[in-house]
């Protein structure tokens, strides 16, 4: 089933359009060599010899020297509503996913009130149905307003169109209800994705406890608040036959906990978010919260190589953001008093390009696989651009350099982690769900001659 | 120097330059008239939102002992506690145009946001669990008088380093001074890592006698409750400084307010080796040094030329 069908979207046209000798790369269906890539009625039709690709009556952009990759997926996105709108909705939210080069993202069921009840989620798919610039699924929280105590009616929520369950924000602290939940998820199931983390161990932080939040006098998140949380969860998993997702690995002994988890056979996935990629602790020493500050904190040198290490060997199979819009108030605050998260949908993969492959961490090939990742963990279909699949392009100039915030934000919210950084590589078009989702001003201006 | 956020990053000369100016103050306090008119017409704001009693009163008599005009302002009673944000006060405090805002915060980081949002030079008073720079210039000052100079000293910091801001703020200011520091204190109450700026860690008194100087920490009553130390019988048995485990040649130093019976027997404190009011009577003259090393030293900025370049239009007549 086609993102479109499987998730929710504004309806529009299908996209007729022709990206004429796009460099094209899509590792899982390989393909890779300059085509054009032909779009009728909002699906691949062909990838054909340059110069050679037609659509009557569609529109042709010169894509010679741009990338053309499957459009990427983000699994873990906060868009906030209902009931905190002004940090964002679903409009502003899925623009900037568009932004990004992303066509899909789910959405977290943190919001004021939790996303509990069947009537939460027929209520904001009906708004995704008239607001998404690209395809949105909902999950809904595990247990009743997030309290933790008592279960929701997960098979009811899963008939209303909920993707999945998570209680992500906080964790899951009560081992009995994640099994009780697991063992319902044989009955429903939709994936269960933990924000994994021990709520005594972390206490009051603020940040990775390390050097730095000794040199700081920050309270410090230990790694072990994260990584026992997961290995007693992956034990649950297996001792329950489950499917758990962990959203946000921050922390190497993490890493190892769901590599060990998979080598012993658990159906479990993991994410990781580009700022856990990209930066450290030592950014913290700016003492700047708006970028820097988020739950699970930025961690050590050794944990953000191990991160890299997983995601290089699958461990992690997907990149999610995390994209945790706030308002300027909620961050314009001393460290410890601003609200965690930080915003990151539009700027995904021109992070990943600057901090890891221009430097030959990684290579382009697997941070598009990676990126394109986060459906599969919850029964979607992953973006292709094999012919036959729904259009979900992201057409990227690897040499464009831009500021970001610069030209403001596509979010309502500013507070990402690149704030003020120039990065390199930047989406130029997206396609989501076989429609045109977003052009760059400027390059759209440039089709027209 | 335009604020003073934190120890970390002054250099050795910017502390001498700070503590020879605090020596120049102490002939002031002699005086029969023991006010200078350095900052006349310049108003200072003191802004606390947090209890003080030593730094609050020593900086403000600081600020007029300077001749400066003071706002004083405390968390209790003000707008503060309506809810009002940070910035949202320091805009409104800026509107008396500060020369110097000194802030006293209980998060970390809280001084540094106010330079962001403020023209006026900021001093840190001591921001969360961060930095305290002031309790830190003037121990180095107390330190200097005594001793002279702090290369090759061995100074032991003992009790809770995790919650100490003064902790954080003097081992920097003693290794910058060429003192080697030791932090000695229960493993709950050492922050994980600390090692890294330079420091040994020790978990007992043991070789306390290498000490040249012992400050010792407050330690706060409320934290048995968070599993920090079972009982303060316990720690005072291994980590309390007494007579017995001071040799009389080691120097005794604490930020104040003191738990007798807890970090510091009575009679240490009471004992000729302490420095405890040393080290109030330097903060007077310290923050005096540091008012004066930014805001004396830093003029108003010269009109710009061309408007009010020359001499100001002289009231009554058109412009």
């Amino acid at each position: 089933m086609s993102l479109a069908t499987a998730l929710d979207m504004r309806s529009g046209e299908g996209a007729d359009i022709v990206l004429r000798g796009a460099t094209v790369l899509d590792p899982v269906a390989g393909i890779e060599g300059h085509h054009d890539v032909v779009v009728r009625d909002g699906r691949i039709a062909e990838l054909a010899a340059p110069g050679a690709g037609e659509v009557a009556g569609g529109e042709e952009i010169d894509a010679d020297g741009l990338h053309a990759f499957p459009a990427f997926f983000d699994p873990h996105v906060h868009l906030r509503t209902p009931g905190q709108e002004h940090k964002e909705d679903i409009e502003t939210g899925t623009r900037a996913a568009a932004a990004g080069g992303f066509c899909g993202v789910l959405a977290m069921a943190n919001t004021d009130p939790p996303v509990s009840t069947p009537a939460d989620v027929e209520a904001l798919r009906e708004a995704a149905r008239e607001q998404a610039s690209v395809p949105v699924g909902f999950l809904a929280t595990v247990t009743r307003g997030m309290e933790g105590r008592e279960l929701t009616e997960m098979a009811a929520l899963r008939d209303a169109g909920a993707l999945g369950f998570s209680d992500d924000g906080l964790p899951l602290r009560d081992a009995r209800v994640l099994r009780r939940a697991l063992q319902y998820q044989q009955l429903c199931g939709g994936t269960i994705a933990l924000h994994e983390e021990d709520p005594e161990l972390s206490g009051a932080g603020v940040m990775h406890e390390g050097p730095v939040s000794a040199a700081l006098g920050l309270t410090g998140i230990p790694s072990v608040s994260e990584s026992t949380t997961i290995a007693r969860d992956a034990a649950l998993a297996a001792y329950e036959g489950a499917r758990i997702h962990v959203q946000h690995l921050s922390a190497a002994e993490s890493v190892e906990a769901v590599r060990a988890a998979k080598a012993a056979g658990v159906r479990i996935s993991a994410e990781a978010s580009p700022h856990h990629l990209c930066l450290t602790d030592e950014a913290v020493r700016s003492l700047d919260p708006r970028r820097f500050k988020m739950n699970p904190p930025l961690r050590s040198e050794a944990d953000r190589q191990a991160l890299i290490d997983g995601l290089r060997d699958g461990t992690i199979e997907c990149v999610a953001t995390d994209h945790a819009p706030h308002a300027a108030e909620e961050k314009e605050v001393p460290f410890e008093q601003a609200a965690m998260g930080v915003t990151g949908l539009e700027t995904a993969f021109a992070a990943l390009h600057t901090y890891l492959i221009l430097p030959g961490v990684l290579d382009l090939a697997l941070v598009v696989e990676r990126l394109a990742g986060g459906a599969e963990p919850f029964g979607l279909e992953r973006p292709s651009l094999a012919p036959g699949s729904e259009a979900n392009v992201a057409l990227c100039d690897l040499a464009a350099t831009w500021t970001v915030g610069e030209e403001g934000y596509e979010s309502r919210s500013s507070n990402s982690w690149c704030a003020g950084e120039e990065l390199t590589g930047r989406v130029l078009m997206t396609l989501a769900g076989g429609q045109v989702a977003y052009r760059l001003r400027s390059f759209s201006l440039g089709v027209a001659r | 120097m335009r604020h003073l956020l934190a120890v970390e990053g002054l250099s050795r000369s910017e502390i001498e330059a700070i503590l020879d100016r605090a020596e120049s103050f102490a002939e002031v306090g002699r005086r029969d008239i023991k006010k200078v008119p350095t900052l006349r017409g310049r108003t200072v704001v003191s802004l606390f939102y947090e209890a003080s009693t030593r730094t609050s009163s020593s900086f403000e008599l600081a600020a007029k002992r300077l001749s400066a005009d003071l706002v004083s302002i405390k968390a209790g009673g003000s707008s503060v506690d309506k809810g009002e944000s940070l910035k949202d006060t320091v805009a409104t405090l800026s509107a008396y145009d500060p020369a110097a805002i000194v802030i006293r915060h209980p998060y970390a980081g809280a001084a540094q946001l106010v330079a962001e949002w403020s023209e006026a030079a900021v001093v840190n008073a001591g921001d969360g669990k961060h930095e305290h720079p002031s309790q830190a210039l003037l121990d180095l000052y107390t330190l200097r008088r005594r001793l002279g100079s702090l290369e090759g000293k061995r100074i032991w910091i003992v009790g809770d380093v995790l919650h100490s801001r003064v902790a954080r703020s003097n081992l920097v200011a003693f290794q910058a001074m060429g003192a080697e520091v030791t932090v000695c204190g229960p493993p709950t109450l050492i922050p994980r890592g600390i090692e890294t700026l330079g420091c040994e860690v020790a978990h007992s008194l043991d070789r306390l006698d290498e000490a040249d100087v012992v400050y010792a920490l407050r330690l706060q009553k409320e934290r048995m409750a968070e599993s920090f130390l079972p009982s303060l019988r316990e720690y005072a048995t291994r980590f309390q400084i007494d007579t017995r485990r001071l040799a009389p040649r080691q120097l005794l130093m604490h930020p104040g307010p003191v738990n007798r019976g807890v970090e510091l027997s009575g009679e240490a404190v009471d004992s000729p080796q302490s420095l405890i009011s040393e080290q109030v009577a330097s903060g007077l003259v310290v923050r005096m040094a540091i008012l004066y090393e930014l805001l004396a030293a830093r003029e108003r900025p010269a009109p710009v030329e061309g408007e009010g370049a020359q001499s100001p239009t002289p009231l009554g007549q058109p412009a």
